[in-house]
C-alpha cells in the first residue's frame, strides 16, 4: 500500500453539546504517495477542517486517518509534524508580527532536532526563492508573497513528505498567486513532496492537482481526476455547477 | 554568510544611523538594535513623552547624587528654624515642624518613590502576566479558578485592600509595596487574558504548534513578547496611581514610617500646619504631582510606539 494519507469515515465537530456543529460528515479519500490531491468547495463546506482535523488543530474528530499506513490517534506526536507540515492561507496572520524570519526558521528547525541551523536556515531562503538578505526581516518588511514564502520555508524545515496547502494563494495578488503556485511545483518535484491543496479555485487545482475531490456542506461529493474534470465527466450535479461556474478559466 | 558587517562601523555617526536603518540586517544583532533604534525615533516625535521622560531621567539621577545634590541631612532637626519659609536662609524650599530641610528630605524622598515604584513594578506585572496568560492560553478549569480568584482581588477597592494587608503584615515600605503589588496585579492579569485569547487562535501560534512546540515555550516565547507592550504601556500609565496609593499609605501612616523622608508621610506631616505654614505640605505634593504627570506622559507615548495593532503590519 502506497498511500501517503488515507480517511475513512471522517467526522469533524466544533464547539460544545449545546451548539455543537458537524462540519465534516463521513469524509472518505486516499492520496498516492506523490500525487497532488485538490479539495474544492465553496466557503464553509468543510475542505480546511479536514486538513485541520488531520494536524490535530481541529481535536473533535472520529473515524480513521492514516499517515504513512499509521493510524493517527488523538495526540500527535513529534514524528507526525516531521512527516505533515502545512501552509496557511494568509501569509499576514501566519507569521509572528514579532519574529524574524530568522527566528521563524531557527525556531523551527531547533525544535526539530536539527543542530545546524545556519546553513539550514540560508538553504531554506534559497529553496523558496529569497536571498540571504531577507533573513533578518521582520514580517512588515515583507511582501504578502514573501511572507508565504517565508510560511513554505517553515513548512520544508522538518523536511516533511506531505504538505497540506491550505488556500495558500487566496490571500495574494493575482500577479504573485502564479509565482508561489509554480514555487510549489518546483519544491514538489526537487523534494518528491505530496500535496494535499485547498481552494476555492477551479483553475488554481486545475493547474496544481492530478485527482479533486469536491465538497459541499461538509460531504464529499465525489472524487475525480483532473482529466476528467477538464473533460467534463463529472457524476454529481453540483460539480457541473461549479465547473460551469468558472467554465472558462479551467481549461 | 559575510561577517563583514556583523559589527556596527566605528567610523562616523551618519554611518552608523545608516546601519541602525538598513533595510536589510545581515545580523541578528543589527536587526534587535534597528528595531529599538526606529521605536526610539518614534517615541522621539512625541514631545509631551520627551518631557516625561527627561522628568523621570532627572528623578533618576536626583535619587542617585542625593548625598551629593542635598544641602542638609534630612533628618538633623533644628527647632529653633522651625517652619521657615520657602527662599529663607539655607532653606530654598524652607523647613518642616522639626526645622529639617524640605528640599533634602524631597531628594531623598525621590530614592523612597523610585524604590517603591520599581519594586511594583517588578512584581505586579509579572505576577498579571503568568496568570493572564496560563488562564488564557490553558482555559477550561484552569481559566475558571484563577479568573475567579482574579474577580475576588478586583472586587475590594484598591487602597482599603492595602490598607488590609499593611495592618496584617505590619507597617512599613516593604508591606507597603507588597500589599500595593497584591492589590495592583488583577487588572494587569485580565489585560494579559484578553490579548492571549486573541493571540492564542491566529495562525502564527497553530503554525507553532504544528512544529511540535509545547504549551510552556508557546506562552513565554510566543505570547509574552505580544502581551508585553502593552503591559508596559499600562504600567508606565499605573505608576502614577502607584505613587499615589503609596503616598496614601504613608499620609496614613501605614506606609514608610517617621523620619523617612517618603513623600507621602511628608504631607501628612505638614497637614496640621496646611493653614500658617502651606509650603510644609505642599511641596511634596508639587513632587508627587511631577513625577506622577511625568509618567502619565511617558506612557501615552509607549503607547503609540508600542502598540502592537499598529506595528503588526
Amino acid at each position: 500500500m502506497n498511500a501517503a494519507l488515507e480517511i475513512n469515515a471522517l467526522n469533524v465537530y466544533f464547539g460544545d453539546h449545546g451548539a455543537l456543529v458537524h462540519a465534516v460528515k463521513s469524509a472518505s479519500l486516499t492520496v498516492a504517495k506523490g500525487a497532488s490531491f485538490g479539495l474544492v468547495g465553496e466557503s464553509g463546506s468543510g475542505k480546511s477542517t479536514i486538513l485541520k482535523a488531520i494536524t490535530g488543530l481541529a481535536p473533535q474528530w472520529n473515524g480513521e486517518i492514516k499517515v504513512e499506513g499509521r493510524p493517527l490517534g488523538a495526540k500527535r506526536d513529534r514524528n507526525f509534524y516531521k512527516t505533515v507540515q502545512m501552509v496557511f492561507q494568509d501569509p499576514y496572520a501566519s507569521l509572528h508580527p514579532r519574529q524574524s524570519v530568522d527566528q521563524v526558521l531557527s525556531e523551527t528547525l531547533y525544535l526539530h532536532g536539527f543542530r545546524d541551523i545556519d546553513d539550514r536556515v540560508n538553504q531554506l531562503l534559497q529553496d523558496v526563492g529569497l536571498g540571504p538578505a531577507f533573513r533578518f526581516r521582520y514580517p512588515h518588511q515583507l511582501s504578502g508573497g514573501q511572507r508565504q514564502r517565508v510560511a513554505i520555508a517553515r513548512a520544508l524545515a522538518p523536511q516533511p513528505d506531505i504538505l497540506l496547502l491550505d488556500e495558500p494563494t487566496s490571500a495574494l495578488d493575482v500577479s504573485v498567486q502564479a509565482e508561489i503556485l509554480n514555487l510549489l511545483s518546483d519544491l514538489r518535484a526537487a523534494h518528491g513532496l505530496t500535496f494535499v491543496m485547498v481552494s476555492h479555485d477551479l483553475a488554481v487545482v486545475a493547474h496544481m492537482c492530478d485527482q479533486a475531490a469536491v465538497m459541499q456542506h461538509g460531504e464529499i461529493l465525489e472524487v475525480l481526476s483532473i482529466d476528467a474534470m477538464r473533460a467534463g465527466q463529472t457524476a454529481h450535479p453540483y460539480t457541473r455547477t461549479l465547473l460551469d461556474a468558472s467554465a472558462n478559466r479551467v481549461a | 554568510m559575510s561577517m563583514t558587517s556583523q559589527t556596527p562601523p566605528s567610523s562616523g555617526g551618519q554611518s552608523l544611523r545608516q546601519w541602525l536603518l538598513s533595510d536589510t540586517p545581515t545580523s541578528r544583532r543589527q536587526a534587535r538594535l534597528s528595531a529599538l533604534y526606529q521605536g526610539w525615533l518614534a517615541l522621539r516625535q512625541n514631545h509631551m513623552a520627551m518631557v516625561g521622560l527627561a522628568i523621570l531621567v532627572v528623578l533618576i539621577s536626583i535619587a542617585l547624587f542625593a548625598p551629593l545634590i542635598a544641602p542638609h541631612d534630612p533628618f538633623v532637626q533644628d527647632l529653633a528654624n522651625r517652619l521657615q519659609p520657602l527662599g529663607s536662609e539655607g532653606h530654598l524650599l524652607g523647613t518642616d515642624s522639626l526645622g529639617r530641610d524640605i528640599l533634602s528630605r524631597l531628594i531623598y524622598g525621590a530614592r523612597i518613590t523610585l524604590y517603591i515604584v520599581a519594586l511594583v513594578a517588578l512584581i505586579a506585572p509579572v505576577v498579571g502576566l503568568l496568570v493572564g496568560t496560563i488562564s488564557g492560553y490553558a482555559g477550561g478549569w484552569t481559566d475558571v479558578i484563577l479568573m475567579r480568584i482574579t474577580d475576588i482581588f478586583l472586587a475590594f477597592p484598591r487602597l482599603v485592600l492595602a490598607l488590609a494587608f499593611v495592618a496584617a503584615l505590619g507597617a512599613g515600605i516593604e508591606n507597603a509595596v507588597l500589599a500595593i503589588s497584591l492589590t495592583a496585579w488583577p487588572p494587569y492579569a485580565r489585560m494579559a487574558r484578553a490579548e492571549t485569547l486573541t493571540i492564542r487562535s491566529s495562525d502564527y501560534i497553530s503554525a507553532i504548534r504544528l512544529q511540535g512546540a509545547g504549551p510552556l515555550r508557546i506562552i513565554i516565547k510566543h505570547i509574552w513578547p505580544l502581551c508585553i507592550s502593552s503591559l508596559i504601556v499600562r504600567v508606565t500609565l499605573d505608576m502614577a496611581g502607584i505613587i499615589l496609593a503609596a503616598a496614601g499609605l504613608g499620609f496614613l501612616g501605614l506606609g514608610a514610617q517617621p523620619p523617612s523622608p517618603e513623600w507621602g508621610a511628608m504631607i501628612s506631616e505638614g497637614r496640621r500646619f496646611i493653614l500658617d505654614h502651606w509650603w510644609v505640605a505642599t511641596m511634596p505634593g508639587l513632587a508627587i504631582f511631577a513625577v506622577s504627570l511625568a509618567f502619565n506622559l511617558l506612557g501615552d507615548g509607549l503607547r503609540d510606539v508600542l502598540d502592537p495593532k499598529d506595528s503588526a503590519s
